[in-house]
């Protein structure tokens, strides 16, 4: 591969990257701050097993969708940095 | 009490042994582990490093305290990860050094930015690490009857054994042994009180499913309970919505930008394993804190069903004879843990009506009753937790070396900041550049060595002031508006420059430092606070105002030099590091 595809490889793998993580911050946002706090009186009208819904993403919800944020983000990657051909 | 020496001393052996296993033998492997830890080893790791006395025996106590309110800190400390994993931990994992400064220092091109770095990291690890050496001390002091002081000490040789030797390899591989303690010391109460309580042994379903043998959820039955006896309802809270909104970003940015967490993705081999490592973390973390709720909500159920309206048996008397006087009567006796606690000061009994019994009511009491509980610390819920929800005695000495664990493990990993951010920062890429390899470790040893005893020093200090969790706010806001802003920039904005920031780290620490000194220690109204944002999340407003100053006073004075900028393209991309001018002629990436 010449400098100068790696260069615009790179460039392009950058915002892709970007895009992702703007997209997965979002996800963060909405299920943290979103569901567990600036929504949570509306969303406690539903219930989630015997929970309020907006106090469960608050307490546990919020939680586990960190957990697949994170491991959907390393799959993500490894695919962005395949397509792009650049090194992990 | 046997069984908890028994637990206590098995732990620590095993801690020493891994401790003369795990040796130190170069600056490379003392301060990053040799660069090869596996990621879901290090994600382990992390998860200790992390989880300090107060995740482990003040955080489900909070939150049975708080309810809703308690939910900051379950957000908080967990949602600072995914931070971490998709901005700051493969990037800085690529820049390839050794700490938090390095990265500071050379990005920046700047002595000065790299010395404000180190004292950024050394005020927030030194905050941390007094909580974590009280925390030796009560542990100590509470169950095993040792005197508080000696009981940091043995804390501290400990710590010492590990950190010293073998630096952040041994560190390493301790804290994976201590995960193991902590979450099976924190699993298993949890499992024993959701079966008693809610039939459920997973504690996450026991949460959302009903009362044993009754057609009422637990929530809603605690929610009765606490307005009963004129608590705020549990699914609720008295914090407005920004202040809510502010402590959660305080905690999750300042969880990003802690030095001691963000130092464990160096020791990974690859951005990508940095980023797999990250989750990792969050899986070990996760299963404590998505535990803690529920620990917190049966231990305000445990608490009340054995306290409320129990008779009071004096500390003269007889306890067996006594309650089972009272049991003939058709009584309730107060449980024989609550004469033990009394001695600690957490909680007591004024008997205000004089009938002779406990009478524990909230702020509002429909019934009029005065609450008689004075004094009350939350921290009881989980202390006495194994004996509230009367488990075997093996659980609680298991309990005991939990809290050890957690305590030690997080305070080794600040004390790695502490002496690399002396004998590296400050001696090796500031004062001393010709130092070798084979002084630089000894100064290291040395360093860890002086730290050890300076956070034994400030344990001993702090208990004494008692204002511990009152600076932890600090650590969080320091971390949000001083590091996370210019570690962030600088990875994301390559026409972030040297002036922009010193200009904001110097913003985020001097507001930050100033407004929590103000309102915790000058005036303590919290009608005064700024946009009605307690210390605890001012951090996260500042962070904004700094991450602006920063970008302004960039813009207004020359972009970096063109190295820099390379530099800064090339850590974006994982696997392409090669060594970039100045920044990188002093120490090569590894």
């Amino acid at each position: 591969m010449s400098d100068e595809t790696q260069k615009t490889n790179a460039k392009a793998y950058w915002k892709a990257t970007i895009r992702l993580t703007v997209s997965l911050l979002i996800i963060w946002f909405a299920v943290s701050y979103g569901a567990g706090i600036l929504f949570r009186e509306f969303l406690d009208q539903f219930s989630i097993g015997g929970a309020p819904l907006g106090f469960w993403f608050a307490q546990q919800g919020a939680i586990y969708v960190f957990v697949a944020l994170i491991f959907y983000y390393c799959w993500a990657m490894a695919r962005l940095e395949r397509k792009f051909g650049v090194e992990g | 009490m046997d069984w908890t020496l028994f637990f206590v001393a098995t732990t620590f052996a095993l801690y020493i042994g891994i401790a003369i296993w795990a040796r130190a033998g170069s600056t490379n492997d003392f301060y990053v582990a040799g660069h090869d830890v596996h990621p879901v080893v290090n994600g382990m790791a992390t998860a200790a490093d992390w989880m300090s006395a107060a995740s482990f025996l003040s955080m489900a106590g909070l939150i049975a305290f708080m309810g809703y309110g308690g939910s900051v800190y379950l957000m908080g400390w967990t949602g600072g990860y995914v931070l971490l994993a998709v901005l700051l931990a493969p990037f800085l994992r690529e820049f390839g050094k050794f700490t938090v400064p390095d990265f500071v220092g050379d990005r920046y091109y700047s002595t000065a930015a790299r010395l404000i770095a180190v004292l950024c990291a050394l005020f927030v690890s030194f905050t941390y690490i007094a909580g974590q050496m009280k925390g030796v001390g009560v542990a100590f002091s509470g169950f095993l009857g040792v005197e508080f002081n000696v009981g940091i000490g043995i804390g501290m040789v400990i710590v010492f054994f590990y950190a010293v030797l073998g630096g952040m390899k041994g560190v390493t591989y301790t804290q994976v042994a201590q995960y193991c303690v902590l979450i099976f010391a924190y699993t298993v109460p949890a499992i024993f009180m959701s079966i008693i309580i809610t039939d459920n042994p997973v504690p996450q379903l026991g949460f959302i499913g009903n009362m044993a043998g009754e057609d009422i959820s637990m929530l809603d039955k605690l929610n009765k309970t606490v307005t009963d006896l004129g608590f705020l309802e549990y699914t609720q809270t008295d914090k407005s919505m920004f202040d809510m909104f502010a402590i959660t970003g305080a905690l999750m940015f300042g969880t990003a930008g802690l030095p001691h967490v963000i130092i464990r993705f160096f020791t990974v081999k690859s951005a990508k394993a940095a980023r797999i490592s990250a989750g990792w973390a969050l899986v070990f973390i996760a299963l404590l804190y998505t535990a803690a709720p529920a620990v917190g909500s049966f231990a305000r159920i445990n608490f009340i069903d054995t306290v409320n309206e129990a008779t009071y048996i004096q500390d003269g008397e007889d306890y067996a004879t006594r309650a089972a006087e009272i049991k003939a009567d058709g009584g309730k006796p107060i449980p024989e843990w609550y004469g033990y606690w009394e001695k600690t000061s957490l909680i007591g009994f004024e008997d205000k009506n004089g009938d002779g019994k406990v009478q524990f009511r909230g702020p509002n009491p429909p019934d009029g009753n005065e609450n008689e509980v004075i004094p009350f610390s939350a921290d009881i819920h989980v202390l006495a937790n194994p004996q509230i929800a009367n488990l075997p005695c093996w659980v609680i000495g298991l309990v005991v070396a939990g809290g050890l664990a957690a305590a030690l493990s997080t305070a080794a990993g600040l004390l790695m900041v502490i002496s690399s951010a002396v004998s590296h920062d400050l001696c090796k890429r500031t004062f001393f550049k010709d130092m070798d390899d084979k002084t630089e470790l000894l100064v290291a040893r040395g360093a860890a060595a002086g730290a050890v005893l300076a956070a034994g020093l400030l344990g001993v200090f702090a208990s004494q002031l008692g204002f511990v969790a009152q600076v932890v706010a600090f650590a969080f806001g320091l971390a949000a508006a001083s590091l996370f802003p210019i570690i962030f920039l600088g990875i994301f904005w390559k026409r972030m420059n040297k002036e922009g920031a010193i200009a904001s780290m110097l913003f985020g620490l001097i507001s930050t430092f100033a407004y929590i000194y103000y309102f915790k220690f000058v005036d303590t109204d919290p009608t005064n606070w700024f946009l009605g944002v307690s210390p605890e999340g001012i951090g996260f407003v500042f962070m904004w105002f700094s991450i602006s100053i920063g970008i302004i006073v960039a813009m207004l004075t020359p972009a970096p030099p063109q190295s820099i900028q390379d530099l800064v393209e090339d850590i974006r991309v994982p696997g392409t590091r090669v060594s970039h001018g100045a920044a990188d002629a002093e120490m090569p990436p590894a």
